[in-house]
């Protein structure tokens, strides 16, 4: 089969080894450390890439099951000297005390910006159809597959709120 | 992980062969069986990705209703205008469970097909019928919060812990199943779950 991925833009050949989950591909196979791993069970989101689009838990995947696939690491998403509007955002408002859940957030909420404007509902939609809000009840809902023990949510709201409304007015 | 040989057919028919045998498993979106195979509760010696068959669509039925393929992800049944607007109920029990992440990939048949939560079949340390058949049952006489209260057994009061398939159950759906062998069936989603009875182990028809 053929065993290509693309992270970053850049063509990676896959592992060989069923077991390598994405997260572990990512953070050993090739040093994308920005990726964490937290629970390795899907509850945290510490994980969280964006793959064709769509954010997902990088360790419950098989990294062998990603061939031709687009994937988006925070490290593809800006750099310290050019980062994007989320990250500019985070160290804004301050959007994490240790940091570990942060990749995991920003990749999470650089995808879920782009859901709402694709009009997906979620739990905390009145209704199903129609323009979806980047409200701070939405921004929690939304939000809740990513933790953060250190609680920043509040900042961490704030700092996905403000770039949700510079896209409004943009 | 215990190791294991992972095949990824690209036809139906090429899948059933692989899949015959009670050491293979099926995955597809792998959120609860990557799980549970990191648990060690499920050790498969071959897992078959079925993520080739298409089956990913969901498709106006003759008599007016909606046909949902099994690699369906629950963000796209839940966010399909037709089931939004016809089947609101649906949208609004997968967007009440899990999170975006793992909507994202698990998928309708996987969904339909996920194992209990019970801590003592996630416990490999811990007795359980229904992961080790004849072990006994922690949660009968331990904390059993989230655990069934009727059609539960002497041998097991695990739950199913899905949301969708209530949803499926009030409208009614059936389940299109292929068995190895080629033939064909379908199931009324209310009785595709099995009851622990005296074989906690089956958890529904397949």
């Amino acid at each position: 089969m053929p065993d290509t991925i693309t992270i970053n833009g850049t063509d990676h050949t896959l592992p060989s080894d069923p077991r390598v989950s994405l997260l572990d591909f990512l953070r050993h196979d090739l040093g994308l450390s920005g990726t964490k791993k937290g629970c390795d069970h899907g509850q945290c989101g510490a994980c969280t890439v964006i793959v064709n689009g769509m954010r997902i838990n990088s360790c419950l995947t098989l990294a062998a099951l990603h061939d031709g696939d687009d994937v988006t690491t925070i490290e593809g998403l800006g750099t310290p000297e050019n980062p994007s509007a989320l990250q500019a955002a985070f160290v804004e408002h301050d959007g994490y005390q240790c940091g570990y859940c942060t990749p995991g957030q920003i990749c999470s909420a650089t995808a879920m910006l782009d859901e709402i404007k694709a009009g997906f509902a979620s739990d905390a939609s009145e209704s199903l159809d129609g323009e979806m809000e980047a409200s701070a009840d939405e921004i929690r809902e939304r939000m809740s597959g990513n933790l953060c023990r250190c609680g920043a949510y509040a900042n961490i709201v704030a700092a996905i709120r403000d770039v949700a409304s510079q896209g409004e007015t943009a | 992980m215990r190791p294991f040989d992972l095949q990824r057919p690209d036809s139906l028919e090429h899948a059933r062969n692989l899949s015959t045998g009670e050491t293979a498993t099926l995955i597809a979106g792998g959120t609860n069986l990557l799980d549970l195979m990191k648990l060690q509760v499920e050790v498969p010696e071959r897992v078959v990705a079925i993520d080739r068959l298409g089956m990913n669509e969901i498709q106006a039925t003759e008599d007016g209703g909606l046909r949902i393929g099994a690699l369906v992800t629950n963000t796209a049944t839940a966010n399909d205008a037709r089931i939004r607007s016809d089947y609101p109920v649906l949208a609004r029990a997968i967007l009440a469970g899990a999170t975006q992440q793992l909507r994202n990939r698990a998928t309708t048949g996987g969904n339909l097909c996920q194992r209990t939560r019970c801590y003592y079949f996630t416990n490999i340390d811990q007795p359980c019928n229904k992961r080790e058949p004849g072990s006994g049952c922690g949660a009968i006489e331990g904390i059993a919060r989230l655990h069934g209260v009727l059609g539960t057994s002497s041998s097991c009061i695990a739950t199913y812990p899905g949301d969708m398939a209530v949803a499926m159950s009030a409208l009614d759906a059936t389940v299109e199943i292929v068995s190895a062998d080629g033939s064909e069936r379908s199931v009324p989603v209310r009785d595709f779950h099995l009851l622990p009875g005296d074989t906690p182990w089956r958890d529904n028809v397949l």
